[in-house]
């Protein structure tokens, strides 16, 4: 029993939302599944107010934005949502296995857009494994999705938005943040976010790493260090800092299992944060019919992800006959908007990846 | 540094003094790897350890990690129950829904 799909999304992130909706305004039927048990993805949790301009909802808080975009997709009677639904496999002849409540299902879509995402990377030094030691995201679910206070002192590691985010947010739940140790020469995040830490009296050390962590069964402290320019622990510079939670926001890799599996054209990327798959200017993989939007295809900032959504779910319902006209004039339009979100000098390292992922495609298409 | 305190795969507990042994002892891929350690075999199918174990062969062998071979992917991404395949075939093949309550507890079956 195959259930046929026009087009089916995978998450239901920012990526996945908008997706979903582009298509279904066009008058496409649109599946999508969540793993989660709501849709949302990372804006559930995300209490912090957004940039960029009035499009992408600057100026609002993640979790309102990820409502908004719920509410808009729930509304419409062409899309369904299925959520506690992993989507499993991407076959070969085109089926896609998916588990819902325990349940098997295999659908064959049409369109597919995979908007599955990003992991958090993880840290190798000794005691790595300790309990107590977490990925940001995590703390940050905790803290702000099941309403735990999840530390009494924590030390983060990585002063990227994510890092410098949840260390305010953990100011504010009352859990003490001894530091911010970042192993690049600078901030990566936006300097606002840092400012606020450092108006706090948080300490930001930039060319730090962690070379240790130590507990009996459970974190009870770390031994900083000092990098130099290459990169290499400078001895002498050891610096032991109690804490019983250690957060790890040591950037975000694109969790592209699944266009592996459907045998997309994939490359190792590095300003997009690892293995992507090689895009069109409607975000089709070298599948046919497939398309990546989001972090799944470059780590990116969660208006970014919005936007791409919404180019692939214009373009899908676009090759599907769905008010092509008006959808291809929306995709021009999306294209545009990423255009201007990544012009500024912030822009600069996605601007380099997506060149490389034009320039795979360009040698692959000759 | 304590190879053998660091962890790279969290789910098998395979640490990093055990895929430097594997270098050493001339393994060149993350899929060899694997099928001696089984890092990247467990709930997270190497979501966490894959691009850690990259960049040790990146390193051991001066290769960049653009062209690091990756391992095959393969469905499921992440375990299953026997149980739910068995359903979804018999469903497929006799017409009928979850008639292996005859051969499972029908609350027992459990995932995760």
């Amino acid at each position: 029993m195959i259930r046929d799909v026009e087009v089916l999304v995978i998450g239901g992130g920012p990526a996945g939302l908008c997706a979903a909706e582009a298509a279904a305004s066009a008058g496409a039927h649109v599946l999508l599944c969540e793993r989660d048990g709501v849709p949302g993805g990372q804006l559930v949790k995300q209490t912090h107010k957004f940039f960029g301009s009035e499009r992408q909802y600057a100026g609002e808080r993640g979790i309102f934005i990820g409502k908004k975009l719920i509410d808009a997709v729930t509304r419409r009677e062409n899309v369904e949502i299925l959520t506690d639904a992993t989507v499993l496999g991407m076959y070969e002849d085109g089926v896609v296995t998916v588990l819902k409540d325990d349940k098997h299902l295999k659908l064959r879509p049409k369109k597919t857009i995979i908007a599955t995402g990003a992991a958090e990377k993880f840290l190798t030094f000794p005691n790595n494994d300790l309990p107590g030691i977490y990925g940001a995201g995590a703390v940050q679910t905790l803290m702000n999705v099941a309403g735990v206070k999840p530390a009494e002192r924590v030390v983060m590691v990585g002063a990227g938005n994510i890092g410098l985010i949840v260390s305010y947010q953990l100011l504010q739940a009352g859990v003490r943040v001894v530091s911010v140790v970042e192993a690049a020469p600078r901030i990566g995040g936006f300097l606002v976010h840092a400012a606020k830490l450092r108006r706090a009296g948080v300490p930001i050390r930039t060319g730090w790493t962690v070379k240790e962590a130590y507990g009996n069964g459970k974190l009870e402290g770390v031994v900083l260090c000092e990098l130099d320019e290459k990169w290499q622990q400078v001895p002498g510079t050891e610096l032991d800092v109690p804490c019983d939670t250690l957060c790890l926001a040591v950037g975000l890799t694109p969790l592209s299992e699944l266009c592996w599996q459907a045998g997309c054209h994939m490359e190792f990327i590095r300003e997009l944060s690892g293995h992507v798959p090689v895009t069109d200017e409607n975000l089709m993989t070298s599948v046919e019919g497939l398309y990546a939007a989001g972090d799944v295809s470059g780590i990116e900032e969660a208006s970014s992800a919005m936007v791409e959504g919404r180019l692939a779910g214009y373009a899908a319902a676009a090759s599907l006959g769905y008010d092509a006209e008006r959808s291809r004039a929306e995709a021009d339009a999306a294209r545009a908007e990423l255009r201007e979100l990544r012009s500024g000098p912030l822009g600069g390292k996605i601007r380099a990846g997506l060149e490389k992922v034009a320039e795979k495609r360009r040698n692959a298409v000759c | 540094m304590a190879d053998r305190d660091i962890i790279l795969c969290r789910c098998e507990d395979v640490t990093r003094e055990t895929i430097l042994d594997c270098i050493a002892a001339g393994y060149r891929t993350i899929d060899e790897i694997k099928r001696v350690t089984r890092a990247g075999m467990g709930p997270c199918q190497g979501r966490t350890c894959r691009l850690l174990i990259a960049q040790e062969l990146s390193r051991a062998y001066g290769v960049p990690m653009e062209e690091v071979l990756m391992p095959t992917f393969r469905p499921p991404v992440k375990p299953i129950s026997m149980g739910a395949l068995a359903d979804a075939w018999l469903e497929e093949h006799t017409g009928e829904a979850a008639v292996s309550g005859q051969a499972v507890p029908e609350e027992g079956g459990g995932a995760e």
